[in-house]
């Protein structure tokens, strides 16, 4: 039987899952914090910015989808936290914006800018992006400041006509005054980075970047797990957002994510199993020189721990847009869900997501049958 | 100054016509240019003939060029409605959402996945799964606009849905109506012949350079055939596809025909102006001024137009503010400030509703929900304050309406002249029509901005039609906020814009060299 909070638990996990695609895309931003460090010389800049500019589209793609699953299914979330936290969203759309023309734009004649500013472009995207919206994901369990009125749109109260009200002036840049969102947004940054040295030793058929890239997994694998590790302790520790099943009354819980795991014996399972396969990855592509599916490994790990991380969040009777101004203006999967009918509808398209993948899949291996190379610039057609 | 001291709402209106604006200049070359490819790479694969190929890849790379700013410039407008418009999202994203989500889940990784065959394929797939990428990336951009003019034509025409005065906000009742309402097909249609348009009036006035500096006479005649003939069915499709926005138009949202006609007083057997031009000197609705300084009208033809009958009564603005007259169904229409009254009662009734729930007094509840179903058509009404907030921009929606109308009407008979000189005479000694075809280029560009300008103009001060006004719709943010992610917005765009000119005009400098293409 398919009720309505069947449904909003599908799609909470929809939602996980498409972060957490979302997160191992974000290699290509990681390759692009790193074009300068990783190449020495013009050709070999070319060569990773060809291997990742065929793929920047999906990370793109997907980070456009989530924005309107999440529109589509918990809608009280897009309208508070995008029309709250106005700065943060705003400056990480304009660093998309920079990303999507610079592949294009960066080789070709008459661009006005110059191919350094196109590839400073990409650096700051990778940079800001990976750093930014990590920073939003730990806002899922350090909380915001704001207030939800649904009567204010009525003239209840004295706030306006605005349901969603932001209670801080800095409009989501005070997030990054908490050292926690910090840490979960350093986290991913450096993850981005590991995950795009995992994807250069496997796509690159090139010694000295290969060697490179391998000698990176180590330098920004370490951060990443140190860095990881802290957020998830700390988390697990910290106080969380729990609601009260009878009464929807949210209260804080001492540690409640830990809770969450514990009473959620299987997403416990998959998360350490994700865990192990991101770290496996790792470790495996350091020791041995020939170990090129490290990518695999750890892009599969990272979407798993990323869902089940962002399962926590929301399952289990928790918060998981939680509100430390006022902690009864937390959303939860009840309180900010679009109607039975809309998320039935939605499940309904939610089912051809396997044709899509199908698609992609056959696309990826299409045009990755063989490693990339110098020559095949000059003959695919179509280079940046 | 006055322009800083605009409010939040009118920035956050200005931010979002920019961004639109600025990405509607790349979205109709995207999906035109997308089908004028196709359809030459399919002439490459039946008929092996390699030039087909070599023009195929040219239009290819300007296409490149042109898809990356369009997506750069997109991404802003789905989260715009979060970002500044968020009790839009709250009060009517149970709806409005959906589309949204079904466009990035079926068109934006159809579009992404086989761009990237198409682009970097074609020594990696075979040639019939290359062509069909090309197709497919085609079909990707015209699904991608489908589902986007789906939810633009539902806050034109709001169907499909039910209050809640629960959750506050409207919920979907019935998805087969919002995704097919007659609305939603109409624009659909009507924007993708724009397209189309756009593409094929590119596509020839780019030809037409080549011949005037001699150059690729062959490609040029080529491209310029395939882009003729559908620039011929584009504009004639866009004048029939038009007339039934107009009818449309006049049974959803009169005053935006009213807008769009400059009507004032209707009447009954009202005209269509041809050619008009309006009276600055009038100033407020009602007053004395006559509307035009001097008008030519097509008798009876816009009561034909907007409903069908030479001598249907056609409301003006006066007559939707003043209310009095028979409406289609029969019944008599109300006034502004009944219709406010009325919205004023569905909000009280609203507000009345959540207090007696939160007491625990269903009865009452109950009552309170009766009257504001009763009133809830006119429940947006409820958020202006006098007749003037009713109505839209009239010199701007006029004029846009009919220099769109006349520049399609130019696109006609240019294409048909185009077509007679490519079959009939020949084109590359015909040195006027390159220099015509070159110079018309603006015009494609201009009549599709116009369009939207008409549509969403014209709608003001609707978000959705009668149910929230812009002034109901906006985030609590302040227009200092908004005026500086404004200010970022237009110096971006206006640089890549620069660049993007820029790129393909040395593209086209450097013409379909068979040589650096053929690979």
């Amino acid at each position: 039987m398919i009720t309505y909070e069947f449904l909003q638990q599908y799609w909470w996990f929809i939602m996980s899952l498409l972060g957490g695609l979302l997160v191992f895309l974000l290699f290509v931003q990681g390759g692009q914090s790193m074009l300068h460090s990783l190449s020495r010389k013009e050709d070999e800049k070319r060569l990773l910015v060809n291997a990742l500019g065929r793929k920047w589209e999906y990370t793109f793609t997907t980070l456009v989808t989530f924005g309107g699953a999440f529109f589509a299914s918990f809608p009280l979330f897009y309208s508070t936290s995008f029309g709250g936290a106005y700065w943060a969203w705003m400056i990480l759309l304009f660093c998309f914006v920079l990303q999507a023309v610079s592949y294009e734009f960066q080789s070709k004649p008459g661009n006005i800018f110059g191919v350094r500013t196109y590839r400073m472009f990409l650096f700051i995207n990778g940079l800001l992006g990976t750093f930014l919206l990590g920073v939003m994901v730990a806002s899922f369990f350090t909380g915001s400041e704001f207030t939800v009125g649904k009567g204010n749109i009525a003239g209840l109260g004295t706030a306006g006509p605005v349901i969603s009200q932001w209670q801080n002036p800095l409009h989501g840049l005070e997030l990054l005054g908490n050292l926690r969102n910090l840490t979960l947004g350093f986290a991913v940054f450096f993850l981005a980075r590991t995950l795009a040295s995992l994807f250069f030793v496997n796509r690159l058929s090139h010694e000295v970047l290969e060697k490179r890239s391998r000698k990176f997994v180590l330098f920004n694998g370490l951060p990443f797990v140190v860095l990881f590790l802290i957020f998830l302790i700390w988390t697990l520790l910290a106080e969380g957002y729990a609601v009260d099943p009878a009464t929807n009354v949210v209260s804080l819980e001492k540690m409640k994510y830990l809770h969450n795991f514990v009473e959620m014996p299987l997403v416990m399972a998959l998360f350490l199993l994700g865990v192990a396969a991101v770290l496996y990855g790792i470790i495996h592509t350091v020791f041995s020189g020939s170990f090129k599916k490290g990518i695999w490994f750890s892009g599969a790990g990272t979407i798993v721990t990323v869902t089940m991380l962002l399962l926590v969040a929301g399952y289990n009777n928790t918060a998981f847009y939680p509100s430390s101004f006022d902690l009864q203006s937390s959303l939860t999967l009840q309180n900010s869900s679009s109607s039975e009918f809309t998320l039935s509808a939605m499940a309904v398209v939610s089912l051809f997501v396997p044709v899509v993948a199908a698609y992609i899949f056959y696309a990826w291996r299409a045009l990755e049958r063989r490693k990339l190379s110098l020559e095949d610039l000059n003959s695919d057609g179509h280079t940046y | 100054m006055d322009l800083l001291a605009a409010s939040a709402v009118n920035w956050s209106r200005a931010q979002f016509a920019l961004t639109a604006g600025y990405h509607w200049l790349f979205v109709p070359l995207t999906i035109g240019l997308a089908l004028i490819m196709a359809i030459m790479e399919s002439l490459y694969v039946k008929t092996g003939d390699e030039k087909w190929k070599i023009a195929t890849k040219f239009w290819q790379k300007i296409f490149g060029i042109n898809f990356a700013i369009g997506i750069a410039t997109g991404i802003i407008l789905e989260f715009q409605f979060g970002t500044n418009w968020s009790n839009y999202s709250w009060f009517v994203g149970d709806i409005f959402g959906a589309p949204l989500a079904i466009e990035g889940i079926f068109a934006f990784f159809m579009e992404a996945t086989f761009v990237s065959i198409m682009f970097f394929g074609w020594n990696r797939v075979s040639k019939k799964m290359h062509l069909a990428s090309t197709w497919l990336v085609f079909l990707g951009a015209s699904l991608s606009a489908f589902w986007i003019l789906v939810a633009n034509a539902w806050m034109q025409y709001p169907i499909g849905m039910e209050f809640n005065p629960e959750s506050v906000r409207n919920e979907m009742t019935d998805f087969w109506a919002v995704a097919f309402s007659p609305v939603a097909y109409n624009k659909f249609l009507h924007t993708t012949f724009s397209c189309w348009a756009v593409g094929a009036a590119f596509v020839v006035a780019i030809s037409g350079w080549y011949l005037l500096k001699k150059r690729h006479a062959d490609f040029a005649v080529k491209s310029m055939l395939i882009g003729s003939i559908v620039g011929l069915v584009a504009f004639v499709m866009l004048a029939v596809t038009g007339d039934g926005s107009a009818y449309h138009v006049a049974q959803k949202q009169p005053m935006k025909l009213a807008a769009m006609e400059g009507l004032y007083e209707g009447k009954e057997g009202a005209g269509l102006v041809a050619v008009g031009m309006l009276n600055p000197a009038k100033e407020r609705y009602n007053d004395e001024a006559d509307p035009y300084i001097f008008k030519i009208e097509l008798p009876k033809l816009l009561s034909l137009l907007g409903y069908r009958n030479i001598n249907a009564f056609v409301p003006g603005i006066v007559d939707i503010v003043d209310g009095g007259y028979t409406l289609p169904d029969g019944t008599t229409a109300l006034s502004f400030q009944e219709r406010r009254e009325r919205g004023l009662t569905a909000i009280k009734a609203l507000a009345d509703y959540q207090v007696a729930k939160e007491e625990g007094r269903d009865a009452d509840a109950a009552n309170h929900e009766t009257i504001l179903r009763e009133n809830y058509a006119h429940f947006g009404y409820g958020y202006l304050q006098t007749e003037e907030d009713l109505i839209p921009n009239v010199p701007l929606t006029f004029y846009s309406f009919h220099l769109m109308v006349m520049i399609g009407m130019y696109f006609i008979l240019f294409f048909v002249v185009m077509l007679y000189f490519l079959y009939k005479r020949d084109m590359v000694k015909s040195r006027w029509l390159h220099y015509v075809a070159l110079w018309s280029l603006p015009l494609a560009y201009i009549a599709s901005e116009l369009g939207w300008v008409v549509a969403e103009v014209g709608r003001q001060p609707w978000t959705i039609q009668d149910i929230l006004p812009v002034q109901a719709a906006s985030s609590a943010i302040s227009s200092q906020n908004v005026i500086t992610t404004f200010i970022l917005f237009a110096v971006l765009f206006t640089g890549l814009l620069i660049a993007e000119v820029t790129i393909m005009v040395k593209q086209i400098r450097k013409g379909p060299d068979s040589e650096g293409l053929k690979a």
